[in-house]
């Protein structure tokens, strides 16, 4: 028989035809005991600095949140006072009582400190949420939806060109200080640089060859989302999470810096490494800015790690 | 600095269709883009000012002053119009070229004698950094690209990870405490004291250093194992050579879309470290405007910014589409 027979052989409308999607043939054609998430575990494990700074993570924000039902904690508010003299211990050296010692009106940076964590993140994890969310959705509707791309550029390009600073301090000043005031302050325009992340990533995997053959083979559009588009979009995402906590920490020491910070009966790690700023010409008393900031550097150096190396690992070019 | 450049990559998606009328109308299309951007943007904060509470406007003042007292000089700053009057009163006087005069943070002196002397400060300081993050980020990153793997390398991704993570307020304080310390280094500028320049001048540096060394290590790391680079080498050409001619040209490219803006952001003055130092510059003019509501020295400045955004943006493009060749301007077809 000759090649042409064969050609001849094949129903011509058949070439033409979608091929559906068949779980069988697929599994007969193309089966590895490949799975996304154990792979991108594997690629992570290899990186011993980032398991470090997962572990070095994990075991902070453990204690964060249990620091206050251990024993012999302190209230972060409570000015302590000398029984004798009846004064405040006001700037005690770190001791055996104050580990951290106790701050210019006698509160106890130990257990400051580790409240203030515990807002810096609760701050962190909201905006970075909201920033998230509302990111990936425009920045997907952006993407995929040709129709909207030049309008959405346009508002992007106006949005973009509103300093931040400008943001920060107007919202600050118009809403009194509170931690609501923070959230809305920095998801106002937050989300911005992620949805035009996100949009980017969403036009060049859109179009992608993969993406096109499989949907001249018929595949629904469902499955290519899931499939094609958004194991890299995980990485992406992870990764703009991780990243957010290091930035919505440093944009809370701004707001701090400048004045415009939580009130002082809630402390957090900017308003702490700015107290510290304020004493930090006299030797001595020193140990309540580095304090402070060594605890702040830990958690953004170790989200910043982290973030990096699983974004690496996730990213599905990497799994060999 | 300015922009991360490493979203750059990304960014650019320049199209090969053909010119519709070079560079000329490109450029006055996108002129005018950049002018109703600025106006919307200046609209937008000049309506959010309006929002602020009253009694900002009257400083330390506001309880020694009676009801009477309060509305006479809100009459006379004109801020009893309705909002719409207001606004129309400022785009007219601006279109005339007059910015007004400043409220309260120096009453009724002209807003422009305000900023303009804080300029040259700032863009000494400005331009001092730009020159020490480009040489130094770069060589940084070369050699950290060469010795990949080894002790140097791993030092820069420690300072990038480093600078990166660790916000700037942060490590400006332990650098302002410490260096002044150990290298005897005055504490604040002088400007008659040409040794109180150095440390603002590096601080002001450090995180351009970080990005640039990122961005051109990354880069060889990639671009080492092309086809192109293995010919350049097959014909003989020497590994600087190759460096310079091919890759650094490459790897320039992104770095040219955002260099303007980078340059004139970092111009424009840095609030921590003007205000650490206490540098007479323009870095924290905007903030200790706002907090004064000083409204016409904020609209200047919200101007200033949002032009400088605008117009690092297109200088980016143009020196982007001069540095390399294989990029049209024209018709980018909406998609930035």
């Amino acid at each position: 028989m000759s090649v042409n027979d064969t050609i001849n052989a094949i129903d011509e409308q058949s070439l033409f035809e979608i091929a559906q999607y068949d779980a069988e043939e697929a599994e007969r054609g193309g089966y590895s005991d490949y799975s996304y998430w154990r792979s991108t575990l594997r690629v992570f494990m290899k990186n011993k600095i980032a398991v470090l700074a997962l572990l070095v993570m994990v075991v902070l924000l453990t204690f964060t949140v249990i620091q206050p039902y251990l024993p012999n904690q302190k209230d972060p508010n409570f000015i302590h006072i000398d029984q004798s003299t009846g004064r405040q211990l006001r700037n005690v050296q770190p001791n055996e009582e104050f580990r951290f010692g106790t701050n210019s009106i006698g509160q106890d940076l130990w257990a400051r400190i580790w409240r203030g964590t515990r807002t810096s993140m609760l701050l962190a994890l909201f905006v970075a949420t909201i920033r998230v969310i509302v990111g990936i959705t425009v920045g997907a509707l952006w993407g995929y939806v040709r129709k909207l791309d030049r309008f959405m550029t346009e508002v992007y390009n106006v949005l973009a060109n509103v300093p931040t600073t400008i943001v920060y301090t107007l919202f600050a000043y118009i809403l009194r200080p509170s931690l609501r005031t923070m959230i809305i302050a920095m998801t106002v325009l937050g989300w911005l640089p992620m949805s035009r992340f996100i949009r980017n990533q969403v036009v060049i995997i859109r179009d992608r060859e993969y993406n096109l053959a499989s949907r001249c083979l018929g595949t629904p559009t469902s499955r290519i989302i899931t499939r094609n588009v958004l194991p890299y979009l995980v990485s992406v995402i992870m990764l703009q999470f991780a990243l957010a906590i290091p930035l919505v920490i440093a944009g809370e020491v701004f707001l701090s810096y400048i004045g415009l910070g939580l009130p002082l009966y809630m402390p957090s790690l900017g308003n702490l490494v700015n107290e510290g700023r304020q004493l930090m010409m006299i030797r001595t008393l020193r140990y309540q800015l580095i304090y402070p900031s060594t605890i702040l550097s830990i958690i953004t150096i170790s989200f910043y790690i982290m973030g990096n190396a699983f974004s690496d690992a996730a990213d599905p070019r990497t799994h060999v | 600095m300015g922009v991360p450049v490493e979203n750059v990559p990304i960014k650019q998606q320049p199209t090969r269709r053909k010119a519709k009328g070079g560079l000329l109308a490109y450029s006055l299309k996108r002129a005018g883009q950049s002018v109703i951007t600025i106006l919307i943007v200046i609209t937008v904060v000049f309506l959010l000012m309006r929002l602020l509470p009253i009694e900002g406007y009257f400083g330390d003042d506001y309880d020694r002053l009676d009801q009477f007292q309060r509305e006479a000089i809100l009459r006379s700053m004109g801020l009893l119009d309705p909002w719409y009057t207001q606004l129309k009163n400022f785009y007219v006087n601006l279109f005339q070229g007059d910015l007004g005069t400043s409220i309260i943070y120096r009453p009724r002196v002209p807003v422009a004698e305000i900023i303009i002397p804080k300029i040259p400060i700032s863009v000494k300081f400005g331009l001092t950094a730009i020159g020490i993050s480009l040489t130094l980020g770069m060589s940084m990153g070369v050699l950290a690209a060469r010795e990949k793997g080894k002790l140097f390398d791993s030092v820069v991704q420690g300072y990038i990870v480093f600078i990166n993570a660790v916000p700037a307020v942060v490590y400006l304080l332990f650098i302002q405490l410490y260096a002044t310390q150990y290298f005897k280094l005055p504490i604040l500028f002088n400007a008659r004291n040409p040794r109180s320049w150095y440390l603002p001048a590096i601080c002001l540096a450090l995180s351009g250093i970080a990005s640039y060394a990122m961005w051109i290590r990354r880069f060889m790391v990639d671009e080492l194992n092309k086809d192109y680079i293995k010919l350049a080498r097959a014909k003989g050409m020497s590994n600087t050579a190759v460096m310079i001619k091919h890759v650094l040209r490459n790897a320039f490219v992104p770095m040219a879309q955002t260099l303007p803006t980078t340059l004139l952001y970092t111009v424009a003055g840095s609030l921590y470290i003007e205000s650490l130092y206490s540098i007479p510059g323009m870095g924290g003019l905007l903030i200790d405007a706002i907090s004064r509501q000083d409204n016409p020295l904020v609209q200047a400045l919200v101007l200033m910014f949002s032009s400088i955004g605008v117009i690092g943006l297109f200088a980016g493009d143009i020196l982007m589409a001069l540095v390399d060749p294989r990029i049209k301007l024209e018709s980018r077809g909406g998609a930035r």
